[in-house]
């Protein structure tokens, strides 16, 4: 009676921890926050990138709009492959485009946007990273999409033709 | 060209795998004495396996780029040394690196069993042959060191400047032994199992191998953690990470078996367990090469992950894993004479109790380990488990285990009464004094720690004596459980007393505390050879008004282009002072990590003790008294 | 417990140092605790990632802000996940990983008692 039971029990234990080995193979090891949370946007203040007034929240976020907020920087390099999209975002007047500009210095983020061209209708600048971490980014370029006070989708990494197709389908 | 030979050579000793294989079968059948032809083969397999990783190393040293392995992880301008020890810093070659001491194992293997049944010694060659099969075909099929790459490239993509360490440079061939070691382990107790000779003579046998693998096993994971220490620049020396859990997991095994086997060498009882702990140690030793190798978790260790690799592992292992349980159930039959008694007070239970909790110990890092796996694959749900988790699991056993580990060794075999009484209450009044007036300096939790350094004391105290009343008699066991009780004391004081700092600092700024001044003075650039680097310069006032200068350096290299942050680390006998500088992208200050940490040098040298302890009992001649 | 408070408030107020490496001690605490998401097998603490140089500000800025380390793990814990802990909270998805290996020290407890019990 022990001695079928232990075997079976054992190799029954064994075949499971294969499965599950099998299947877990197929799952990426690098883990990425869940990216469709409907989170309230945090509320922050901030100084503005071209002067150094105040800026808070509630300002900027109203209630039935579009927005798009981007995390950026000059001395990020994905950040440059996805600003012809942001471009091209820009055209689209249902949207406004809210740039975090994160950890950088007027200098190299303002030749940044003189280079490529200014997608965004209004600039923060995050000097050490902490309101992002509000938003719960931790890299940059992340995005988020706001609508009526609550982030709808996030965005971790460039954004690229797919992700610009997506958006627009939403705020059309 | 030497890629060529390495690769065809690799060919050829598959091949003799399977001429090992069908002389052993024959010779099994028709013989009653080893065929001579077998050792030789096997060695000869060996010297193809030798000409290949040669193969390879020269490659690494002409910097022959036309090999992918080459070009992926080396560079003209690398020192001649971190060239060599290139060759086994990655994956293709640390496999290469083990299947030359699996073939190296087994030659010696048969060259020393000469007075050991040949059934048993053929046996063992035939499951150790299925190994290296196995580890000859995932070489080539999946990871071979010798792909060509057309055209040649100019330059190699370089060596991670981090792992160019002498300590990371010796650490695989050291752990590889260790691992490997256990296959002859594994290997041998199937054979035993299939041959009937599980017995006190195979246990004498086995022994030099079990303590020839833990020795080196423990040497390899000293040496991981001695190079995390100086080199990753975090201060610490062991982080829970499912790669040093992954080494630990089969230490906790080979531990348990080496008290195992002590009993069972002096008499024929717990042969069951001694054969589960001789597969467990295998087994764990190749998950441990499954989960870092396939890329199945996530840890600071990176190899290419490719599944391809991560499923032949898989199967391989589980393939392993079955044929022992196979043979175990239908091949071993346990027969313990009812002679073999024991009082519940004797060296056996003292024994039985070690083991009880290296397996509580190895169940809490198994379990934290591969629990996220199986979470995620049963509910997508990811958790992280941590130093906490361990911490919580681990530090409150620790207690009695300590106290056995201090009584045990004292008892006498099958029967035994508590010896020394009066020494022992004395070592363990003097200890919980020690401990509470120690503790009761610091603002921590005054209970749990008092009783964990009560408990090591108690060991070290007992221990310590032991060198005294038994003189020479039990030196390696002695030596073995000081160092471990000293490893203890010092983790234990290394944690309590650390004292860390760390800021974001302007050249010029001071940071202060009640306990210590940082001054931040100035920064150095200076040009090598292939770094730039960017040395701080710190004064660092203590307390008692003494001062240190602190230099750590960044280090911008430029193939591959990384930045890399040398710690400064001034150590002496009693603290190790630790500082880290880092960039922090447009800011003008720096991120700065300062630490104290006492009796660092201790874990070193006390992890060493465990290890000589290991090494003289291989030279004796007598059992354990 | 009125009185308590009053020394509490008498004590910070004469003893602020102490104070302060009190909060450098929880900081290091919480960071210790924080899985970095940038270079994934290191903590927050340990980390040198603009990510982890950031969060640490956090921390520090929580603290001074009054909240508990429980406020902060919730906090980030609703930013980032649950995956951000490393120390496992007790709950259905953890009963396992807990009490598992406590119920193996029990049964191997259990098996060695019983051999002593055959005996006899």
């Amino acid at each position: 009676m022990k001695s079928r039971y232990i075997p079976s029990i054992l190799i029954l234990i064994f075949l499971i921890t294969f499965v599950i080995f099998f299947k877990g193979l197929k799952n990426s090891n690098i883990y990425t926050p869940d990216t469709n949370l409907k989170k309230e946007v945090p509320s922050f203040e901030l100084k503005s990138f071209e002067n150094d007034s105040i800026v808070i929240s509630e300002k900027i976020f109203q209630d039935n709009d579009y927005y798009f907020m981007n995390i950026w920087a000059s001395w990020c390099i994905p950040c440059k492959e996805e600003h012809e999209f942001l471009m091209e975002l820009k055209k689209n007047d249902k949207i406004q485009l809210v740039g975090f500009n994160y950890k950088d210095n007027f200098t190299n983020a303002s030749s940044f946007l003189k280079d490529l061209g200014n997608p965004y209708d209004i600039i923060l600048s995050d000097k050490d990273g902490t309101a992002s971490i509000e938003w719960g980014a931790y890299g940059v370029p992340e995005s988020f999409l706001v609508y009526q006070n609550k982030i709808i989708k996030r965005f971790i990494g460039p954004i690229n033709n797919d992700d610009l197709l997506e958006i627009q389908k939403i705020i059309r | 060209m030497a890629s060529l030979i390495g690769s065809y050579s690799l060919s050829f000793g598959l091949l003799f795998s399977v001429f090992i294989i069908f002389f052993s079968v024959r010779n099994l059948r028709d013989n009653e004495i080893l065929d001579k032809k077998i050792i030789s083969f096997t060695i000869i397999q060996f010297f193809f396996v030798v000409i290949s990783f040669f193969g390879l190393i020269i490659s690494f040293i002409n910097s022959d780029f036309s090999n992918e392995t080459v070009f992926n992880h080396s560079h003209t301008t690398k020192p001649l040394f971190y060239k060599i020890s290139g060759t086994w810093g990655n994956h293709e070659g640390s496999l290469l690196l083990w299947l030359l001491v699996l073939t190296l194992f087994i030659s010696i293997f048969l060259l020393k069993s000469n007075q050991q049944p040949k059934r048993y010694r053929v046996f063992t060659l035939l499951f150790q042959q299925v190994i290296i099969i196995g580890f000859f075909i995932f070489l080539i099929k999946t990871s071979s060191p010798f792909n060509y790459i057309f055209p040649k490239p100019n330059e190699g993509l370089g060596l991670n400047p981090i792992l160019q360490d002498p300590a990371l440079a010796i650490h695989p061939p050291i752990l590889y032994l260790g691992y490997v070691g256990s296959s002859i382990i594994f290997s041998s107790a199937l054979a035993a199992m299939v041959t009937s000779y599980v017995s006190k003579e195979w246990a004498k046998h086995i022994k030099k191998w079990v303590l020839a693998s833990w020795v080196f096993l423990t040497l390899g994971i000293l040496l991981g953690s001695i190079w995390a220490y100086y080199e990753l620049g975090w201060g610490g020396f062991w982080f829970w990470d499912p790669v040093e859990n992954v080494s630990l997991m089969p230490w906790f095994a080979l531990t348990t078996l080496l008290h195992c086997i002590l009993v069972l060498e002096k008499k024929k009882i717990l042969t069951s367990w001694a054969m589960i702990l001789s597969i467990a140690t295998f087994a764990l030793s190749m998950s441990g090469t499954f989960l870092v190798r396939s890329g199945i978790l996530n840890s600071v260790h990176t190899f290419a992950n490719d599944p391809e690799r991560g499923l032949f592992i898989l199967i391989f292992l589980f393939t392993l894993i079955f044929l022992s349980i196979f043979i175990f159930i239908f091949f071993h039959s346990e027969k313990e004479k009812l002679e073999n008694n024991f009082f519940w007070l004797s060296k056996e239970t003292s024994i039985l109790v070690n083991n009880w909790f290296m397996m509580y110990f190895l169940s809490v890092v198994l379990i934290g380990t591969i629990y996220p796996i199986f979470l995620e694959v049963i509910t997508a749900n990811k958790i992280s488990v941590g130093p906490p988790f361990y911490n919580k699991l681990i530090l409150p056993f620790l207690i009695p285990f300590l106290i056995a580990m201090a009584i045990g060794p004292n008892l006498n075999w099958v029967k035994s009464d508590f010896k020394d009484k009066f020494y022992m209450t004395i070592f363990l009044v003097i200890s919980f004094l020690l401990s509470a007036l120690i503790i009761k300096q610091f603002d921590i939790n005054f209970l749990i720690n008092t009783i964990l350094v009560t408990s090591a004391f108690f060991l070290f105290f007992s221990t310590s004596r032991e060198f005294f009343v038994k003189r020479f008699r039990n030196l390696s066991q002695n030596i073995a459980h000081f160092g471990f009780s000293l490893l203890i004391l010092s983790i234990l004081f290394n944690n309590i007393f650390s004292n860390e700092v760390i800021t974001n600092l302007k050249i010029g700024e001071t940071f202060k505390t009640e306990k210590l001044t940082i001054n931040f003075e100035n920064i150095e650039q200076e040009d090598e050879k292939n770094f730039k680097a960017i040395i701080g310069k710190f004064n660092v006032q203590n307390l008692d008004g003494s001062s240190d200068i602190l230099n750590p350096e960044l280090r911008i290299y430029n193939q591959p282009n990384i930045i890399t942050s040398e710690a400064d680390i001034k150590t002496n006998l009693l603290t190790d002072k630790f500082m880290t500088m880092n960039y922090v992208q447009n800011q003008e200050y720096f991120n700065i990590r300062y630490q104290v940490k006492p009796f660092m040098i201790w874990i070193w040298i006390s992890v060493i003790l465990i290890s000589l302890g290991g090494f003289l009992s291989f030279f004796k001649k007598k059992y354990e008294i | 417990m009125k009185f308590i408070n009053i020394f509490l408030i008498v004590a910070i107020i004469l003893n602020f140092n102490f104070l302060k490496a009190d909060e450098i001690k929880t900081e290091n605490k919480i960071a210790k605790n924080l899985r970095c998401l940038i270079c994934q097998g290191q903590s927050v603490h340990d980390s040198d990632s603009e990510f982890a140089i950031s969060l640490k500000i956090v921390i520090k800025n929580k603290i001074q802000e009054g909240l508990s380390e429980e406020q902060i793990y919730n906090f980030l814990k609703m930013k980032y996940g649950e995956w951000i802990l490393y120390d496992p909270v007790f709950n259905r998805n953890t009963y396992f990983l807990w009490l598992l290996p406590i119920l193996i020290f029990l049964a191997g407890g259990a098996i060695i008692i019983k051999r002593f019990y055959y005996k006899k």
